[in-house]
C-alpha cells in the first residue's frame, strides 16, 4: 500500500492511468476522471502561490521606499533651500566612500526591479483568474468584499501610469510647467500651483491608499501571517498605514495650492 | 406564494445554454429551496418537458451536492447549503436567477450541474496520509494540543460543494484547498507528508484552471461550514516554509 501510494503520487499528471488494476483496489481516492489536459511547464515561479509571494515582497519593499519618499517631501515646508539640499543629499549618500549617485541608484534599480516583478505578478494572476471564468454570471451579487479589494487591480494600472508621468514631472521636469533646468523645488511648486495636475495628484494618492489598504493585508495573509486573532489587528494597521501615506503625501501639493508654501 | 424563476438550461457540455424563465404557484414557506425545484420539476415532466437537472444528495446540509447560484449569491440568502434554504427567505412575487456554479475548473454538465470532479483531483494529488491501515489507534498514543485539535476541525468541517470557487472574483479553489492542507497540517499524522501535500495540492489547484487568491474573502463569507481565512494563510505558510525548505512546487 505504501509502495503504491508513493507510487501513485510519483507524477500526478499521469498517475491515473500507471495505476495498475491491482493497485485500484488498495487505494482508497482513485477516480476513473481523466488528467486534466491542461499543462504547464513547471517551475517556482508558475505558482499561484509563489506569484503571490512575489507581490506581497515587492509591495513591501515599495511601501519601505513610500514611507522614506513621504517623509523627504514634508521638507517643503522648510522651505526651497533645505528642500533643494535634501534632493542634493540623496544623489550624495555615502560619498565620498562611493561615487556620486550609487546609492540613488542602488535604490532606482531595487525599485525598478520590485514595480516589474510587481506588475509582472499580477498581469500573470489576472490572466489565470480570467480563465477561472470563462462563462460570466447573470447576476452575481458582493457580499462582503470592500471597494478596496475590489479596485485593486484597476487601482495598481492606474498608479503605474501616476509613476510615469510623475517621474517625467518632477524627477525629470520634461513634462513639469516650469521645464528641465530647474531645481527640484522650482518643479515642485510649478506643478502644484496648477489646479489639473494638482487634482490628478490627490486622486491618484487616494488610489494608493485604497490599494495600500487591501495590498497590506493581502501582504500579510499571502506571507502566512494572519489568523483569526490577528485579523483585526492586521486590518487595522492596514488601515493606519495606507492613511497616514496618502495624508503624508497629500498635504505638500494641498499646501501649495492653498498658497500655504510658495 | 408565487414565483418567477429563471433559470440556466443548458443541454450538454459542448451546447450554448441561456436563461430561461419559468413560474411556480402555490409554494409553501416551510418548502426548502430543492423541494421548490422538484415541486416546478414535477410540473415540467407532466407537462412533458425535460426537467431541470440540479445536484443534490443528502439534504440534511452535509454531503455538499446542491451547489447553486441564487440570486448571485452562492447557495442563497443564508449561508448554509441549498437544502437548508427554506422559502421564507424570499416573499410572493420575487423574481429568482438560478446558475450554475460559474468555473474554469467546473464544466457544465447539464443545466445546473456542474463536474466537480477537480476537487477530487486536488484531493488525490495529496489530501491523504500514506498511513498503514488496521484498527484504530489507542486516542491518547499521540497527544494533539487542543487548540491544534479545533483548528483542524474547523477545516475539516469542508464539505467540497465548491460554493467558495463560485463566489471568488478569481475563480480561485483556494478555501477548499487550504481547508484540507490546514486540516492535515495540525494533526501528527499529517506531518511527514506536510511539505509535499501544500505542493502537490496547489500545483494541481493551478492545473485545474482554478484563479490564484487575492484575499478578497467572498469564499469565507458564503461557505457553508463558515470556514476562516486563516486557512489560507497557514496553507501560504506551509507552502512558502516547504520552498525555503529546499522542494520543488509542483505547478
Amino acid at each position: 500500500m505504501r509502495v503504491a501510494l508513493h507510487e501513485v503520487c510519483h507524477d500526478r499528471f499521469t498517475w491515473v492511468s500507471r495505476v495498475s488494476w491491482a493497485y485500484r483496489g488498495a487505494v482508497a481516492t482513485v477516480t476513473t476522471q481523466q488528467a486534466p489536459r491542461t499543462t504547464r511547464k513547471p517551475g517556482k515561479f508558475s505558482n499561484s502561490v509563489v506569484k503571490k509571494a512575489v507581490m506581497a515582497v515587492t509591495g513591501i519593499i515599495m511601501i519601505l521606499y513610500l514611507i522614506a519618499h513621504m517623509i523627504g517631501n514634508l521638507h517643503a515646508f522648510q522651505g526651497a533651500e533645505e528642500f533643494n539640499g535634501y534632493s542634493h543629499w540623496i544623489r550624495t549618500i555615502g560619498e565620498p566612500a562611493v561615487p556620486e549617485q550609487t546609492t540613488l541608484w542602488i535604490i532606482r534599480i531595487v525599485l525598478l526591479v520590485s514595480v516589474v516583478a510587481h506588475f509582472w505578478a499580477a498581469i500573470s494572476l489576472w490572466r489565470q483568474a480570467r480563465r477561472a471564468r470563462p462563462v460570466p454570471y447573470a447576476t452575481k451579487k458582493r457580499v462582503q468584499q470592500s471597494f478596496a479589494s475590489r479596485t485593486v487591480r484597476w487601482g495598481g494600472l492606474i498608479l503605474a501610469l501616476f509613476i510615469i508621468w510623475h517621474i517625467l514631472d518632477l524627477t525629470f521636469g520634461v513634462v513639469n510647467p516650469a521645464g528641465t533646468d530647474t531645481t527640484p523645488y522650482d518643479r515642485l511648486i510649478a506643478s502644484f500651483s496648477n489646479i489639473p495636475i494638482t487634482l490628478f495628484y490627490v486622486v491618484s494618492m487616494i488610489l494608493l491608499g485604497l490599494h495600500l489598504r487591501h495590498g497590506i493585508f493581502a501582504a500579510t495573509q499571502t506571507l502566512g501571517q494572519t489568523n483569526k486573532r490577528r485579523e483585526r489587528a492586521v486590518n487595522g494597521i492596514a488601515y493606519a498605514v495606507s492613511a497616514v501615506i496618502t495624508l503624508g503625501f497629500i498635504l505638500v501639493p494641498l499646501s501649495i495650492a492653498f498658497g500655504l508654501i510658495d | 406564494m408565487n414565483l418567477t424563476l429563471k433559470i440556466w438550461r443548458q443541454v450538454s457540455p459542448a451546447k450554448k445554454g441561456k436563461m430561461v424563465s419559468y413560474h411556480v404557484t402555490d409554494v409553501s414557506p416551510d418548502m426548502s429551496f430543492l423541494e421548490m425545484l422538484d415541486v416546478l420539476n414535477e410540473k415540467l415532466i407532466l407537462d412533458g418537458d425535460d426537467p431541470i437537472a440540479f445536484d443534490h444528495d443528502c439534504r440534511e446540509g452535509i454531503c455538499g451536492s446542491c451547489g447553486l447560484m441564487i440570486d448571485g449569491v452562492a447557495h442563497g440568502p443564508e449561508q448554509a447549503t441549498v437544502c437548508q434554504l427554506h422559502m421564507r427567505s424570499f416573499s410572493d412575487g420575487d423574481v429568482i436567477d438560478i446558475e450554475p456554479w460559474r468555473s474554469g475548473g467546473f464544466p457544465v454538465v447539464k443545466d445546473l450541474v456542474v463536474d466537480r470532479s477537480a476537487f477530487d483531483r486536488i484531493i488525490s494529488a495529496g489530501g491523504f496520509i500514506s498511513a498503514p491501515t488496521g484498527t484504530a489507534p489507542e486516542a491518547h498514543a499521540t497527544p494533539v494540543p487542543k487548540k491544534d485539535s479545533d483548528a483542524a476541525f474547523d477545516a475539516a468541517t469542508c464539505i467540497g460543494c465548491g460554493a467558495c470557487v463560485a463566489a471568488c472574483p478569481n475563480g480561485s479553489a483556494m478555501l477548499f484547498t487550504a481547508s484540507k492542507v490546514a486540516h492535515l497540517g495540525l494533526l501528527p499524522q499529517g506531518q511527514p507528508e506536510r511539505d509535499e501535500r501544500v505542493l502537490r495540492m496547489v500545483g494541481q489547484q493551478d492545473a485545474e484552471d482554478f484563479g490564484g487568491c487575492s484575499n478578497i474573502g467572498e469564499c469565507s463569507a458564503v461557505c457553508p461550514k463558515g470556514i476562516s481565512m486563516e486557512t489560507i494563510s497557514r496553507l501560504n505558510h506551509d507552502l512558502l516554509g516547504a520552498l525555503r525548505a529546499g522542494a520543488v512546487p509542483a505547478s
